[in-house]
């Protein structure tokens, strides 16, 4: 197949998954990518295996094209969001979405044979600000709420924030990042994201 | 995730004097870091001196007891123990003026009591009947009483001046201090403190990934859980909270 057929069944396909995405309601966009990230985990050999980088490439493909990491950013600095420069808020964003997703690609590794019931939609069906609410359900435990506030931008709706239990995995990261800017300044929070991811921004 | 799991009694009197000892030790706070936490110099030793405890003897200990007690051993005590929340759950979730939730945990505690062998099987969950987890410090939240400065206590955890309070009252009025024989009491009581240590172990390595000082970290969720608990999971929007 030549290059240029091979690019343009790539837009093609690009276009399809974006009006695929545009059409859907949050609800079934969380319900979908959940259960397509858990098949996953259950059905691959390596992840299986505890192999910490493919779980996290997987979480890269799947899961993190449907956050809207700016805006997770911009929430879970607060007022100093305004105080930092564009190039800033690149960084911050970027070394943000990584630690969100070690965290997050961390917790799943301990999922096992959990169900999740995905609770019916209470929301005006034209607004652009939802909450998605679903509940994960273990083997004689109590259940964990996990809920999705989810926004539409541009026609497709992504999640900018998610709370395990009450506790919202973004505002939890308000009194943490305010403390480091107190300290260090804004530069100072960006160089301790780094360091705790690793050395620097993927 | 279950953060700071620390309903149960043991040395819930420790709280006490505990209080008492911030109050002394609190002169020197630096700065309005968060107006939540006003003894945070204090609090960050109370935490120093919990890492060192906890880490070195209480998490080891608990870590083998998670690894090498059989499973169905390790629930029924953990049932055991639910039992005994249930009933507070019901008590003062009467006192909140919670009828409905405290109606499911005094039907959990009869059922689960008559039928599971004296709460030792936990039949009420099979049977769909929901656990309410409403406890002392959430019914003075009810009443209307604020959280109060935040604390943290070595071995007990992350609480505040109310919820602290409640799990003095409860660890004055909980069912096992009744027991008449003492070595036998200080057994249930050490083997109540390591299974609530137990359920902590999981949401902990996700605190270590996560967070970039697990002190703030900690404080942070402590009081947005016991917040949406208190709002049975209808928290009004903080002003603060906004972009």
């Amino acid at each position: 197949m030549s290059m240029t057929i091979r690019m343009a069944l790539a837009a093609l396909a690009a276009v399809f998954a974006f009006s695929v995405q545009a059409q859907e309601a949050p609800d079934a966009l969380v319900k979908r990518v959940s259960q397509d990230v858990l098949q996953t985990i259950k059905s691959d050999p390596k992840i299986q295996s505890g192999d910490q980088a493919r779980i996290r490439e997987v979480m890269e493909a799947k899961l993190a094209p449907n956050f809207d990491f700016d805006r997770m950013t911009a929430l879970a600095m607060g007022r100093n969001w305004r105080q930092a420069t564009p190039e800033q808020q690149k960084r911050l964003t970027s070394e943000f979405k990584t630690l969100l997703v070690r965290t997050y690609s961390g917790a799943l590794t301990q999922y096992r044979d959990q169900t999740i019931d995905y609770k019916p939609l209470r929301a005006d069906p034209n607004s652009s600000d939802v909450i998605v609410r679903t509940e994960v359900v273990r083997q004689g435990q109590p259940p964990v709420q996990i809920d999705y506030g989810m926004e539409k931008k541009d026609g497709a709706w992504k999640a900018y924030d998610v709370v395990v239990g009450g506790v919202s995995l973004v505002t939890n990261y308000r009194d943490e990042f305010s403390e480091q800017v107190r300290a260090g300044g804004i530069d100072g929070l960006i160089k301790t994201l780094a360091t705790k991811n690793g050395g620097g921004a993927k | 995730m279950k953060i700071g799991e620390h309903r149960r009694t043991l040395a819930r009197l420790l709280a006490v004097a505990a209080a008492g000892a911030m109050l002394a030790g609190c002169a020197t706070t630096t700065g309005p870091a968060s107006p939540a936490d006003p003894f945070e110099p204090w609090n960050r030793g109370m935490y120093e001196i919990h890492q060192v405890v906890d880490g070195n003897f209480v998490k080891p200990m608990v870590q083998a007891y998670v690894d090498y007690t059989p499973k169905p051993i390790q629930q029924t005590i953990r049932n055991f123990f639910g039992n005994i929340d249930d009933l507070f759950s019901a008590i003062t979730g009467l006192m909140s003026g919670k009828t409905d939730l405290a109606g499911h945990d005094l039907g959990r505690v009869i059922v689960n009591t008559l039928f599971g062998i004296g709460g030792l099987i936990d039949v009420a969950s099979d049977g769909g009947i929901p656990k309410g987890d409403w406890d002392f410090g959430l019914t003075f939240g009810t009443w209307g009483f604020p959280q109060g400065p935040y604390l943290f206590v070595p071995l007990l955890g992350p609480t505040t001046v109310r919820d602290g309070t409640g799990w003095v009252v409860r660890a004055y009025t909980g069912p096992l201090s009744y027991v008449p024989d003492v070595p036998t009491r200080n057994i249930m009581y050490g083997v109540g403190a390591v299974d609530l240590r137990a359920q902590a172990l999981q949401a902990e390595s996700v605190i270590d990934q996560a967070a970039l000082d697990r002190y703030t970290f900690i404080r942070r969720a402590y009081l947005q859980r016991r917040q949406y608990l208190l709002y049975e999971g209808n928290v009004p929007p903080e002003k603060e909270d906004q972009q």
